[in-house]
């Protein structure tokens, strides 16, 4: 493990080389809530695309539902695009289980039949539990099954990651 | 103990609006806002009670309520069993409670139940074993919880903010189920004025017990309302010494053009229907343009779905 985690805009940067040369003018980017839609926004800004972005809210596909519930505080999911045939590059900030890209994945199907979904991840921390792995990776890491790596945003809009 | 919250304070069973605190209200509405886009979707559906089995115990008969119970249920991806006990065992005599432990045995998840007595979704829910949860789909003249929350959605969605309104509701509120939900979500709510406007023999003595003003003159009670709620004046009142005929109590509390421009000019009507064009409601009132009935019934498909999913998540946790 790093002693310090490394700046986040290096790490989307280079997220963003890596999609440019799969992204046509009909390609969309997909982020999931909360943490993914603030990555898809900067990898949206950087690679000038031309279609508007698309949010995710899994909360309605979670598997964990008749466990824990429903969260709270669910935002609309908002696809302003027709899905149909659509190449998407679906974003989140911290791949771990696996479980959330399922869910994405899930509810994407239900607004049509895209072509093909692509996954860029910020981190991908290992610990997978379902057979998904990302298309583009910022950073892969070995995080211990017992810690959480979080991203947040500060009140300037700055992205930080950081380990509990 | 309140039957409706479960010890850390969930949505366990939902009975009435009376004492339920304002967070859930809430909770409730924000929930109901997030579920409208899925009606405009391709699949009109969300996996959430995949493999949920949902009753609507109806003993009374409905045709909107049931509807939009199952809609709402569907869309939730549920399993919908519609009965209508009216015309099947309840008149071979068998007993309320003995119909709810065979539906149970068929292995329920979730009651909705109609009954023309007060208490009866009560009844039901003091009876379930813990996994299973009950919606009063209205009960007798005592509540109908997720009209008046659909109702809430309709006022929030037109009106923004529940803190600077004045509301009346007009009518038969003596024997409105309707009306109670209305005013204690209402009250929970903020709304700093809620009014209820009807002849002396259809309000209920003591109504001003439950925070609103009451007006016996309808001119005076419109004035200045952003939210006019009509009640449906049932037909068979009629018949007994409470009025004297339709026509009269439309020229004294039916809703026309005239007395609704003594509303605010963006006053909102609703009704929850269903409507007797002509008693309490003049049709070029509810077909006009600050009618929002007909939106109040697709709310309540959203209002519905989001009760639904707050009861079934985490309920057996």
């Amino acid at each position: 493990m790093p002693a310090s985690l490394p700046d986040v805009d290096p790490l989307i940067a280079q997220l963003a080389g890596a999609i440019a040369p799969v992204l046509t003018p009909e390609t969309v980017i997909v982020g999931i809530h909360t943490g993914g839609v603030w990555v898809a926004e900067r990898l949206h800004a950087l690679l000038g695309c031309k279609q508007p972005l698309g949010m995710l809210d899994i909360s309605f596909y979670r598997d964990d539902f008749s466990r824990i519930g429903l969260h709270p505080q669910v935002k609309p999911s908002n696809l302003p695009f027709d899905l149909e045939g659509r190449d998407i590059v679906l974003v989140d900030d911290v791949l771990h289980s696996g479980r959330t890209v399922r869910a994405a994945m899930n509810e994407l199907f239900d607004y049509g039949r895209p072509s093909s979904i692509r996954l860029a991840v910020l981190v991908d921390r290992g610990n997978h539990e379902l057979p998904i792995r990302p298309d583009f990776t910022g950073l892969t890491l070995d995080v211990p099954a017992h810690q959480n790596i979080n991203l947040s945003r500060l009140d300037d809009g700055h992205l930080t990651l950081s380990l509990a | 103990m309140n039957l409706q919250l479960t010890e850390d304070g969930r949505l366990r069973h939902l009975l009435t609006l009376d004492g339920l605190p304002r967070a859930i209200l809430t909770q409730i509405l924000d929930t109901a806002e997030s579920f409208m886009d899925v009606g405009e979707r391709e699949v009109k559906k969300v996996p959430l009670l995949r493999g949920k089995s949902i009753f609507n115990l109806f003993f009374e008969p409905s045709t909107r309520t049931r509807t939009t119970f199952e809609i709402a249920a569907k869309r939730l991806s549920a399993d919908v069993v519609n009965l209508n006990i009216a015309t099947s065992s309840q008149t071979k005599g068998e007993a309320i409670l003995d119909t709810v432990d065979n539906l149970a045995a068929m292995h329920a998840d979730m009651f909705i139940v109609r009954h023309a007595q007060s208490g009866a979704a009560h009844f039901i829910a003091r009876h379930v074993a813990p996994h299973i949860s009950v919606i009063n789909a209205g009960d007798g003249r005592h509540a109908h919880p997720t009209q008046g929350l659909l109702d809430m959605f309709t006022i929030r969605r037109f009106k923004g903010e529940f803190h600077n309104l004045t509301v009346a509701i007009v009518g038969d509120v003596l024997h409105s189920r309707v009306a109670r939900s209305q005013i204690h979500a209402l009250t929970t709510l903020g709304v700093p004025e809620v009014r209820v406007i009807g002849p002396k023999t259809l309000l209920p003595t003591g109504v001003e017990q439950m925070g609103v003003k009451v007006f016996h003159n309808m001119e005076a009670g419109l004035a200045g309302c952003d939210v006019i709620i009509m009640l449906r004046l049932q037909n068979e009142r009629m018949k007994g010494a409470l009025l004297p005929s339709a026509q009269e109590y439309f020229k004294f509390f039916g809703l026309t053009p005239e007395k609704l421009a003594l509303a605010r000019p963006d006053a909102i009507v609703m009704h929850p229907g269903p409507m007797n064009r002509g008693v309490e409601i003049d049709s070029e009132v509810a077909d006009g343009p600050q009618s929002v009935i007909l939106p109040q019934v697709t709310y309540g498909i959203a209002v519905r779905m989001a009760v639904m999913a707050m009861l079934a998540g985490g309920a057996t946790a």
